[in-house]
């Protein structure tokens, strides 16, 4: 093994190049910005390849896409208030009164050339930003990437994640057209729940009676400045640690614990990761060219006094209003106050408590698994069935609500009552996810054991064989070394088992109570995993394999056969040719 | 250094069911050994380049041709130069990355190569002698043995915090009692939104519906200025707006005091839902019910807007009407209760 | 405009209060061919069906009423209650010729089967028999008429019009039919249906009658012109081109988010998939 990995590392020497102006140039930078030391020692580093690891990629490249159409935008955005009378080249809105947020959005999508293209691409990739935040995070989660020493980056993401969100919101509200007025209104509504400050959080930000004069060029400032600055600032510390930690990758051969197996930084990586970029904002200008996204100038210029059916927010707000729809319409008024649980419940207190959630996933985990050894080999999501389920009773969860986000629109395309859909959500946000985690949890299971099955028996080769008493089988195949290998290599579950209750002097272990809590969880945790064969039973199975291999040798009409899998040379062999 | 690491492994080679065969042996592309396919990745990534740049050159035909403004060019029902913008510039962008990663998966070394992770952990010694620094720090400083700095520091600071919370209490007025109040008044006419028709009850059919505003947002002063306008009218509106509806009278079941808030099965409520303040004026006319687009809470406007779904937890708030002497719809007050949204201090 | 909307209502409740006397025959004759004279020369012949309520038509109307319609509303209009006290088929006493030529003219009515809503569908009835059927029940009590060509002529609405039309539609419309004529969600399983492709006739009919649930939009409050204002506000829609691209279905941010993710990230992913898949790789041996 330690050959293997001598003989493949460092392939070929760096040569220094002839002298050149490149070359003078660097010196002279070198000279005063010492960067070789670092660059030596990151511009060959590995970072192995998987498809799943370049999702976070593209938030980045969205994130770069939004800074670009954003600068662009900004250039004749006007985020003011103050009311003007239209008079641009929409014939359907002219000589009406509008803010001039609404005017110069108008003006953006008719009289600026590329301008409409701009917006559509700057609203798609906030919709494709936020979207590959989430699958990335699915990923990191479902393959144990989040665990030490990588937890800190997992809380990193999970806030990015957030400021993500509330970007999008921002910019949804700035054309300030019907639908962001009528999302501002709602979330006017919103603070107005909050218990004891709501009316002066309310009366604060839109800066007096809502809607105010106040609240676009508030939320511009946010939206251009505050919250990119925290997100470049968060994705700068992001990826520091993921250059810090190097990235995790698949067990297989020749890669373990300890090492990192994949393409050198420059050029394989640079070229993928670079050329990822143009594809990003290659597939982001496609969409915004020929796929319409908040036609604003359908919606009309806010009126306190309109509304249009499917007033939905974008999508990554649209799991808290389906919770909204769904409530329950419980308000209690005491002693001259009213606390409205209808409006709290779905949006102070559910978001927030799920983002606590997410943030606390890996130290919950790593507290009931008492783990805290270091993880850079990923875990398939079916190693880990009980963590597997968790998220995927949270997606159940977050779907469900999603759905109901959208009850109007599935009840018209559908055929079916909005009533029946919030009555149903009602109960399955509830019992969706504890079906999802339960089926999940078994699922996993049942594909640990085929996992099993498959080393010790090998796996189906599609080779049908009769025997002498004319009943059939199919032949199994043992694995090739190496997928045996990667089958293989991963942990055995080790469960928590807490010292006993009271030393040798009877004296009770001050954690004695919560080792019992933690022990149950882990007992639960990981009770019911199969655990990967041991090497004897594998070398009694491959024994027991070749023992029948053998008699079935001895029979007349026996055929390996397995050559004819499509995959091997056959030319001048015959099935029933004998061993 | 790989003897350390290998010890450190979970489980030793022996108990492992299988043993690391080690990496695979590298397996040379099509490019890398015949000389043909090399030559034509290499031409497919050059093709890939220059058909980018003639998008480009496309892009920028595209700006100086297709119009926007009063007349745009349109063909198919489409506004063209949004999609021909579009098409040509993503593909501009689309192909440099398509060529550049065919570049790198057909032409670049693909040779794996390997390095070797160090824990994230700091060593003992550095943690020792960072240890060792922070606490001559602070002997240095005398935080620890001279108290009375350290804590009026700390009180500075904490008292400190109040400044910016102070400076940004002009960020708005307080509510006061805005909230509990609309611009209707005894007298004032119920009239058409958009052009300020007032309304006669005989005029209105059964099942009909008008989404009203008060007679004020169109009236004018002397000096021909509308009375309110901008963003007073917008936050006016916001509470004041109304629905009016006429029902068989009949079918109404007015609530004890309520019985003179309508006029022969005419009656107006707010359009604000109680819910956070969707507009609401999705009324249905045979079954009397509103539904709020937003949320879908629904309110029975034939008894007194009670919240028969959704998640609205207070009936819509019901304006008072009475006909002047025109015989024109009127408010005999405002209205009775905060409308919109609930907050903590209504009651 | 609207002074001859209200004589004609007059006319025609002067008509019904009259049937049952014996000069109401001749009367109804005398007064058909009046107005029939009348109107024929001011009136293209598609819309001439308005004010022709002879005894001939009606009496047409009436078997074809007794044939498609009475086994819902009955034999004289007068409408069935359920047991519950519902309504099998409301009475269509007094609703109007409007009511008559929207409902049969866009489909909706004969329904197969009780619903929660009848649905727009390919007329069953031709335009002579919808005309007989609206006589009909025009005869029964006075009703909104088949509004003229005129009133609904959109060829005549300036861009002022547009704009106005797109104020009163965004207050009285969006609500339920959505910012695009799209339709929306009502209670229960009914909907606000799609106002593409409906014709200005019907449209100004659904304004003026509240068909099912849909409120009713008098005359006297939103006036003709009014009415004309919004159908040419949509019918200006109809004809803007696209500017953005494919509208998605204009149901607003779901569809979006459904593309963003099915498209967008669906599209990226596979290139992730593609970027990280291993090329193919050759058995020959590398001559160096």
């Amino acid at each position: 093994m330690t050959d293997t990995i001598a003989k493949s590392n460092g392939k070929q020497p760096a040569k220094a190049g002839k002298p050149s102006k490149a070359g003078a140039a660097a010196t002279w930078a070198d000279d005063r910005l010492g960067m070789a030391g670092m660059a030596k020692k990151n511009l060959r580093k590995v970072f192995p390849d998987h498809w799943s690891f370049m999702l976070g990629e593209i938030a980045l490249w969205s994130f770069v896409v939004l800074l670009l159409t954003g600068v662009f935008l900004t250039l004749w955005f006007r985020p003011s208030m103050v009311e003007v009378v239209y008079d641009g080249s929409y014939d359907q809105l002219r000589g009406i009164p509008m803010s001039e947020a609404y005017k110069s959005s108008l003006d953006i999508s008719f009289d600026v050339r590329a301008g409409l293209l701009m917006r559509q691409i700057h609203h798609w990739a906030a919709m494709v930003f936020v979207g590959s935040m989430m699958i990335h995070l699915l990923r990191v989660y479902f393959t144990g990437a989040f665990r030490k020493p990588r937890e800190l980056n997992w809380v990193i993401g999970c806030v990015l994640l957030l400021l993500g969100t509330l970007e999008g919101f921002t910019g949804y509200s700035l054309p300030d057209d019907l639908l962001s007025g009528t999302g501002l209104r709602a979330a006017d509504g919103f603070m107005k729940a909050s218990p004891v400050v709501g009316s002066y959080m309310s009366f604060f930000l839109f800066g007096g009676e809502f809607p105010g004069s106040s609240i676009i060029p508030r939320l511009y400032t946010a939206h251009v400045l505050l919250i990119p600055g925290l997100l470049l600032a968060l994705i700068a510390a992001h990826m520091l640690l993921l250059v810090y930690h190097k990235h995790t990758q698949w067990p297989g051969p020749g890669r373990t614990e300890h090492n990192v197996v994949g393409f050198p930084m420059l050029p394989v990586y640079m070229a993928k990761a670079g050329g990822f970029f143009f594809v990003v904002f290659g597939v982001l200008t496609l969409m915004g060219g020929f796929l319409s996204i908040n036609p604003v100038w359908r919606f009309g210029p806010y009126n306190p006094a309109e509304v249009t059916a499917g007033s939905q927010p974008d999508w990554y707000m649209g799991w808290p209003d389906g919770a909204l729809r769904i409530m329950p319409n419980w308000e209690t008024h005491l002693w001259g106050i009213t606390v409205s649980w209808n409006v709290m419940v779905p949006i102070l207190i559910l978001p927030p408590l799920m983002l606590m959630i997410l943030i606390s996933l890996p130290f919950v985990e790593a507290w009931i698994t008492g783990d805290k050894r270091e993880h850079h080999l990923l875990e398939r999501p079916r190693n880990a069935p009980t963590r597997t389920a968790v998220m995927v009773a949270l997606m159940t969860f977050y779907g469900l609500l999603w759905a109901a986000g959208g009850n109007d629109i599935i009840a018209t395309h559908l055929r079916l009552s909005i009533n029946q859909i919030t009555y149903f959500m009602r109960g399955a946000v509830f019992i969706g996810p504890v079906i999802a985690f339960l089926i999940t949890r078994r699922w996993c299971i049942s594909l640990q054991r085929h996992d099993n099955e498959t080393l010790l028996h090998g796996y189906e080769s599609g080779v049908i064989m009769r025997d002498a008493q004319g009943g059939y089988s199919e032949r199994h195949l043992p694995l090739p070394v190496a997928r045996a290998y990667t089958l293989t290599a991963r942990d055995r579950d080790q469960i928590f088992v807490p010292e006993s209750e009271a030393d040798a002097n009877g004296v009770a272990s001050p954690t004695a109570r919560k080792d019992k809590v933690r022990a149950a969880l882990a007992k639960y945790w990981y009770g019911s995993n199969i655990q990967k064969p041991t090497r004897a039973q594998l070398e009694a199975a491959h024994h027991h394999a070749e023992i029948e291999h053998d008699h079935e040798r001895a029979l007349e009409n026996s055929a390996d056969g397995h050559q004819f899998d499509g995959r091997h040379d056959v030319s001048g062999e015959e099935l029933t040719t004998k061993h | 250094m790989i003897e350390k690491h290998e010890l450190s492994t979970v489980e030793t080679a022996e108990t492992e069911p299988v043993a690391d065969p080690g990496l695979p042996e590298h397996e040379p592309r099509p490019t890398d050994v015949d000389e043909a396919a090399e030559r034509r990745a290499e031409r497919q990534v050059a093709t890939f380049f220059g058909l980018s740049a003639l998008c480009t050159l496309l892009f920028i035909v595209s700006y100086l041709v297709f119009k926007v403004g009063d007349e745009p060019t349109v063909k198919l029902g489409f506004g063209l130069s949004t999609p021909a913008l579009g098409a040509t510039l993503g593909l501009a962008l689309l192909l440099i990355g398509v060529g550049t990663i065919q570049w790198a998966r057909k032409l670049m070394g693909d040779h794996e190569i390997m390095e070797f992770r160090h824990p994230g952990a700091s060593s003992q010694e550095d943690r020792d002698d960072t240890v060792a620094i922070l606490a001559l720090g602070a002997e240095e400083s005398g935080i620890a043995r001279r108290p009375l700095i350290r804590n009026s520091l700390l009180g500075a600071v904490g008292v400190l915090l109040l400044a910016p919370v102070m400076a940004l209490r002009d960020l708005g007025p307080l509510p006061g009692d805005k909230l509990f109040h609309t611009i209707w008044k005894k007298g004032m006419r119920v009239v058409q939104d958009v052009d300020g028709t007032p309304i006669k009850p005989a005029d209105m059919e059964v099942g009909q519906l008008i989404n009203g505003e008060p007679a004020i947002f169109f009236e004018h002063d002397a000096d021909g200025e509308p009375k309110i306008e901008g963003v007073e009218l917008n936050q006016e509106k916001a509470k004041a707006a109304v629905i009016i509806v006429k029902m068989q009278p009949g079918d109404i079941k007015a609530a004890k005091g309520r019985e003179n808030w309508g006029v022969n099965g005419v009656l107006c409520y707010s359009k604000i839902c109680t819910h956070v303040g969707c507009p609401i004026s999705l009324w249905e006319q045979q079954t009397h019910h509103l539904l709020c687009p937003c949320h879908q809470s629904t309110f029975d406007l034939a008894d007194n807007g009670r919240v028969v779904f959704g998640p609205a937890a207070r009936p819509v708030p019901q304006l008072p009407l009475a006909v002047d002497d025109e015989g024109y719809l009127i408010a005999t007050s405002d209205f009775t209760e905060p409308v919109g949204p609930s907050f903590w201090e209504r009651g | 405009m609207r002074l001859t909307q209200k004589t004609s209502h007059r006319i025609a409740g002067r008509l019904s209060a009259g049937r049952r006397s014996r000069i109401a025959a001749p009367l109804v004759l005398l007064l058909g061919l009046l107005v029939t004279g009348g109107m024929y020369a001011a009136l293209s012949p598609a819309t001439a069906q308005t004010k022709t309520a002879d005894e001939d038509t009606v009496a047409k109307g009436r078997a074809l009423f007794l044939v498609g319609c009475a086994s819902c509303h009955g034999k004289n209009a007068e409408g069935i209650q359920t047991v519950k006290g519902g309504q099998y088929g409301p009475t269509l006493v007094g609703v109007g010729a409007a009511a008559v030529d929207f409902q049969v003219g866009t489909g909706r009515m004969p329904m197969a089967q009780p619903s929660t809503q009848a649905l727009r569908k390919a007329p069953v009835y031709d335009a002579g028999e919808i005309e007989a059927l609206a006589a009909f029940v025009s005869s029964l009590g006075p009703g909104p008429n088949v509004p003229e060509s005129s009133q609904y002529d959109v060829k005549q609405s300036s861009n002022e019009d547009i704009v106005r039309g797109g104020e009163f539609f965004r207050t009285n419309c969006t609500a339920c039919h959505n910012f695009a004529g799209s339709g929306g969600a009502l209670p229960r399983g009914r909907f606000a249906p799609k106002l593409t492709g409906v014709s200005a006739k019907h449209m100004y009919e659904a304004m003026l009658t509240g068909p099912q649930q849909m409120p009713v939009f008098s005359d006297q409050v939103l006036s003709p012109t009014d009415k004309r204002q919004i159908i040419s506000y949509l019918k200006k829609n109809e004809e803007t081109p696209a500017y953005g691209g494919f509208s998605l279905g204009s149901v607003g941010p779901v569809s979006e988010g459904l593309v963003a993710w099915l498209v967008g990230l669906g599209s990226l992913v596979g290139a992730a998939i593609w970027i990280a898949a291993n090329s193919a790789r050759s058995r020959k041996k590398a001559q160096a």
